[in-house]
C-alpha cells in the first residue's frame, strides 16, 4: 500500500498513503477510506442501561430512538471529559457506544465503577473493526456493495446489514464534515472489505486514506480531538460543546459542577483561528494578546482545502469574538492571527 | 537518486562543494518522511553559521523540521523561489529546491560527512528500525 506507519495507543496506524493533501482534497471532493479499528466500542444493556448511560455522559440519551445516534461526553464529576464519545441506541435497553481508542479500557472502568444500575457493560472492542468511508460519493460507493437503500439513512443514524455480504452496522457519521459512513463489523472480515471497497470506490475517485488527513480534515470542520481540545481538565461549556450538554434531563456526574461554572461564568472559551502570514501555528504553541500570554494552541495545522493555516485555543472569552487581534509565538517571534468563526470549513448540503 | 558527489548528514541535509561554494539541501529520505512540504523559512544572503546551527526550518502539513548547517558557511544566494513553491522540495530535493549557497568557511569540515554510499547505507538501517 506504501503507508508511512506510526504507533498509536499501541495501534500501528497508517499516517498516510499518496500524501495528507491529496487525501484530504479526495474527502473533499470525492471520497477517502479510513481504517480506524483502532476506536474501542462498549455496549450497556439490561433494564436499567438507560440510567447508567444517563448517569455517565452529558447528552440526554432519552431522546434517541431506536437505530439513531448522538455525540456526547462521559463526564467526570467535575463536568470535564473523560472521554468523548457516540451513543447508538440498538433498543431502549441496548446502546453501543463508540469511544477514542486510547481511552478505552479508561471508559470501562469508569463507567463499572459508577455502574449502581441494573445494568451490563461490556469493552468489547476486541469484537468490533471499523472502516471510515467518507466524502461526497461515499452514497453512491456504498450502495454497490449492499441492499441496503441507504438514503434513507439519515445523518447520525444507523442501520445493521450486509456489506460485501457481511453483516455490519452501518452508520452516517464521521469526523471529516463531509457525509459518508462509519461501518462496523467482526474483525476477521477487515481486509476483504477494506480491498472491496476500495475497488468498487476506485471509478469515484475513492483513495486510502491515514490519520494525518484524518486530523487535517476534523480540524477544517472544528472538530474536538481528545488529548487536545477536550481532557479532563476541560468542561463542556469551556469546549464550546453546550449543544451536548443537557441540564433539563436530570442529574448526572458532573451536573452540578457545571451548573456551578455556567453561574460563574467562563474564563476561558475555545475559539478557532486563522494565521494572517504564511507561519503555522502548531499544537501547543504559546498564544499572546500584545505581551500578555492568554492560552496554548491546542490544534494548529494547514488546512489543505481552505489553503489556510488555522488552529484552535482556549481564548479569555473578551478574546474570543471573531475579528479579535492574537499572536501566536512560533520560533520565538510573535506571528499575527484573527480570531474567526468556526466550523473553519461547512460542506454545503 | 543520491548524487555520488553530495556528501550527507545524519539529520538529512546535502551539501555539494564546488571550489569554495557549497550549495545546501535536504535529501529526498527527508522530503519523503515530511511529506507535502507547505512553509520553507531560510536566511538572509549575508548570514554567518557554523556548523550544525540551525540555518531555517521547513515545515509540511503534519511536521516542523529544523534544517542544520553542514558545514560553517556564509550565506551568499537563498533560492527565494522556494517561499512561494514549496512543493518544489518534494519534487527535486537534490536539484531544483536546493536552498542556500555560500562560501564555506572551513571545507575540511566536508570531510566528517558520509558520500552516498554511506548514506544510503544509514537510512536503510533507519528503515529498519521503523519497520520493527
Amino acid at each position: 500500500m506504501g503507508a508511512k506507519m506510526v504507533n498509536f495507543g499501541g495501534w500501528d496506524m497508517p499516517v498516510e498513503y499518496s500524501g495528507i493533501v491529496s487525501e484530504h482534497i479526495a474527502v473533499r471532493t470525492a471520497a477517502g477510506l479510513f481504517d480506524v479499528s483502532h476506536m474501542g466500542e462498549i455496549e450497556i444493556w439490561g433494564m436499567e442501561a438507560i440510567a447508567l448511560v444517563q448517569h455517565v455522559t452529558s447528552n440526554d440519551a432519552f431522546r434517541l430512538s431506536d437505530g439513531q445516534i448522538q455525540y456526547s461526553g462521559l463526564m467526570t464529576e467535575e463536568g470535564t471529559f473523560v472521554d468523548d464519545i457516540l451513543v447508538h441506541r440498538f433498543s431502549p435497553e441496548r446502546y453501543f457506544l463508540c469511544v477514542n481508542a486510547g481511552n478505552q479500557d479508561g471508559d470501562f472502568e469508569y463507567i463499572c465503577a459508577n455502574n449502581v444500575f441494573a445494568a451490563e457493560v461490556d469493552n468489547c472492542g476486541v469484537r468490533y473493526s471499523q472502516l471510515a468511508l467518507q466524502g461526497p460519493r461515499a452514497p453512491q460507493i456504498l450502495a454497490r456493495l449492499t441492499p441496503v437503500p441507504l438514503d434513507p439513512i439519515r445523518y447520525y443514524h444507523f442501520v445493521r446489514g450486509p456489506v460485501n455480504g457481511v453483516e455490519c452496522i452501518i452508520a452516517r457519521t464521521g469526523y471529516t464534515g463531509e457525509d459518508g459512513f462509519e461501518i462496523y463489523f467482526a474483525p476477521e472480515h477487515s481486509e476483504k472489505l477494506w480491498s472491496a471497497l476500495l475497488d468498487a470506490g476506485a471509478a469515484h475517485g475513492l483513495i486510502p486514506c491515514g490519520l494525518g488527513a484524518r486530523n487535517t480534515l476534523r480540524l477544517e470542520a472544528s472538530m474536538c480531538l481528545y488529548g487536545h481540545e477536550i481532557d479532563r481538565t476541560t468542561t463542556v461549556w469551556e469546549a464550546n460543546l453546550g449543544w451536548i450538554c443537557k441540564m433539563d434531563k436530570g442529574l448526572f456526574l458532573g451536573h452540578r459542577a457545571l451548573e456551578r461554572q455556567k453561574a460563574a461564568g467562563l474564563r476561558r472559551i475555545l475559539a478557532g483561528f486563522e494565521m494572517e502570514g504564511r507561519l503555522i501555528a502548531r499544537d501547543a504553541y504559546p498564544v499572546f494578546c500584545g505581551d500578555r500570554e492568554v492560552g496554548r494552541v491546542t490544534s494548529g495545522s494547514p488546512a489543505p482545502f481552505l489553503k489556510k493555516n488555522i488552529g484552535m485555543a482556549y481564548l479569555p472569552p473578551e478574546l474570543s469574538a471573531p475579528g479579535t487581534e492574537i499572536q501566536i509565538e512560533i520560533r520565538g517571534q510573535k506571528a499575527p492571527a484573527r480570531v474567526v468563526k468556526t466550523p473553519f470549513y461547512k460542506r454545503v448540503k | 537518486m543520491y548524487p555520488t558527489d553530495y556528501k550527507y548528514t545524519q539529520e538529512h541535509e546535502w551539501v555539494a562543494l564546488a571550489g569554495q561554494t557549497a550549495t545546501i539541501g535536504i535529501t529526498d529520505y527527508a522530503q519523503h518522511a515530511l511529506g507535502d512540504v507547505v512553509f520553507v523559512e531560510l536566511p538572509k544572503p549575508g548570514a554567518k553559521f557554523s556548523a550544525g546551527q540551525v540555518l531555517g526550518t521547513v515545515e509540511s502539513v503534519k511536521a516542523v523540521s529544523e534544517i542544520y548547517c553542514p558545514v560553517s558557511l556564509e550565506v551568499t544566494e537563498v533560492n527565494t523561489g522556494l517561499a512561494n513553491a514549496p512543493e518544489k522540495i518534494n519534487q527535486d530535493p537534490h536539484g531544483a529546491a536546493w536552498m542556500v549557497r555560500g562560501r564555506a568557511t572551513n571545507p575540511g569540515e566536508l570531510s566528517k560527512l558520509m558520500d552516498a554510499a554511506a548514506y544510503q547505507a544509514f537510512i536503510a538501517e533507519k528503515e529498519k528500525e521503523t519497520q520493527t
